[in-house]
């Protein structure tokens, strides 16, 4: 890997590792869904509180949710990443193009790990 | 990132295939849905907050607005996930010649108005 050229803003510093941690978020991410979305289908009409806070309460969604949450911030780090190398740059934007690709970035971490934090202490408090 | 690169291919200038296209909007649903999130964030937080946090996510989901949102929500994971599945499968070598991802596009593209229909039948 040593001629490979690497960008620092990357998720893993490679396209490589990206590419995988992409897939396996999005099938962590899909899977995710289609169960709380079963769930919901299944029971949501007469659903009450205490059946809900159960379900989410349980080793098992807590485990599941917490993957789906990391899944989430990953999955976004990345897509936000490859849309802003790829529109916001000097050949786009002009001079500007690094100030507003890193300013992009810089306020994508910060709304991601909002939502990391927001997210564990949902399942977890 | 260096500006000297000459551009081979540049995407404003040229008539794009429709796999342009459903790449394009699965970039568009993927930033739509960083938004959708705080949406989602949102209704499982307050709906596990207690009885109260519960009716009042009920409520929220009952109004017109509460129910448009959330349908454009799960319209765009709908979009975003049959396109992430279809780069799943391309992955696996499947569909990777120019009428395969025409195809695949074409497929993505119903698979998401029956999801677009199926999940507007639920919210509604």
């Amino acid at each position: 890997m040593g001629m490979v050229v690497k960008s620092v803003t990357s998720f893993g510093r490679s396209g490589l590792s990206d590419w995988l941690v992409q897939r396996v978020s999005g099938v962590v991410l899909l899977a995710y869904f289609l169960v709380v979305g079963g769930y919901l289908v299944c029971e949501g009409s007469t659903m009450d509180y205490a059946q809900w806070s159960a379900f989410f309460a349980s080793t098992f969604m807590r485990v599941f949710s917490t993957a789906a949450v990391l899944s989430v911030i990953a999955h976004a780090w990345i897509g936000l990443w490859a849309v802003s190398t790829d529109y916001l740059t000097e050949r786009m934007m002009g001079g500007k193009g690094l100030v507003l690709r890193l300013a992009f970035q810089a306020a994508s971490a910060v709304v991601l790990f909002t939502y990391l934090v927001w997210g564990i202490q949902i399942l977890w408090s | 990132m260096n500006d000297k690169r000459p551009v081979n291919l540049d995407i404003g200038t040229i008539a794009l295939p429709i796999t342009a296209y459903t790449s394009i909007m699965h970039r568009v649903s993927g930033v739509f849905l960083v938004a959708g999130m705080a949406v989602l964030f949102w209704l499982l937080g307050t709906s596990l907050s207690g009885p109260e946090g519960f009716a009042q996510a009920k409520e929220c989901l009952s109004s017109f607005w509460g129910k448009l949102i959330v349908w454009a929500v799960l319209v765009g994971i709908s979009y975003h996930a049959a396109a992430g599945v279809k780069h799943l499968v391309m992955d696996a070598g499947i569909g990777e010649s120019m009428e395969g991802g025409e195809r695949g596009s074409k497929l993505v593209l119903l698979t998401t108005a029956v999801l677009v229909v199926l999940t507007g039948l639920w919210v509604w």
